[in-house]
């Protein structure tokens, strides 16, 4: 890994993790647990459509799913080298961390380009 | 260590004991830290989660009844349930290492860590509160 792009993959990371502590709690209380233990009506999906139609909301939906996948690369890959001592895979490990988040962030920017 | 021992008289192997790999579990500091870092799996667990919603939208209201029946299988409740509490811990364990990753300063004077941790924690309840009434109202 080239060390100039560090801090880049840092800013990432602590951004991602921002973004993960403030608003993924309560996705998963709505979306994970309310919903479908009927605690709230699920919204219809003329409702989900329209609200993901809104810019701001594609806006907002592609920075949810791509920032915290690059969080996640960047912790995961060094909770690896120091849970699991495969410090002699580092490039593997990069490539499947950092890949992982790029793939999950092209799908994101795909599938909200696309959703008519 | 490794079964090869490239040594010679004057220049003995170093005697290191090799670590287990669970050495996190021998004690309370470390089993916090290692948690805080899987937090992290759960975090794109949801990222996931929000993908496969995001093509299921796409495809149209079939693709997606199906996706909200997955989302009600004993399975993903179980997932999501965990996942909550995972999360919960890393927004918890985020917002009180704030203060400690940006000093903030104001006019030159450093600003107190506990309002910085206050305003990550009303942030949080301020946004919560968006988002759930965003995702609730006009059904």
């Amino acid at each position: 890994m080239p060390r100039s792009i560090t801090p880049f993959l840092w800013l990432l990371f602590s951004a991602g993790g921002t973004v993960a502590a403030l608003l993924f709690p309560i996705h998963i209380l709505l979306t994970g647990l309310a919903v479908p233990l009927g605690w709230v009506n699920a919204p219809s999906y003329e409702s989900v459509l329209g609200l993901v139609r809104n810019p701001v909301a594609r806006l907002y939906l592609f920075v949810f799913v791509s920032l915290p996948l690059f969080h996640w690369a960047h912790r995961f890959r060094y909770t690896l080298y120091d849970g699991l001592q495969v410090k002699h895979l580092t490039a593997l490990i990069v490539v499947f961390c950092y890949g992982t988040a790029l793939a999950g962030t092209v799908m994101a920017a795909y599938l909200l380009w696309t959703i008519p | 260590m490794s079964a090869e021992a490239h040594y010679t008289p004057y220049h003995p192997r170093w005697y290191r004991r090799r670590v287990s790999v669970w050495w996190w579990l021998q004690n309370r500091a470390y089993a916090g830290f290692v948690l805080r870092e899987l937090t992290s799996v759960f975090v794109a667990f949801f990222a996931g989660v929000t993908l496969w919603q995001l093509r299921t939208l796409a495809q149209g209201p079939d693709a997606y009844a199906r996706f909200l029946a997955c989302l009600g299988t004993p399975l993903f409740v179980a997932l999501h349930a965990v996942a909550f509490l995972f999360v919960l811990f890393h927004s918890i364990t985020w917002f009180n290492l704030a203060p400690k990753a940006v000093v903030v300063r104001l006019s030159g004077k450093r600003v107190p860590d506990w309002v910085v941790v206050g305003l990550n924690y009303a942030a949080w309840l301020v946004l919560s509160g968006a988002v759930a009434w965003i995702m609730l109202r006009g059904r």
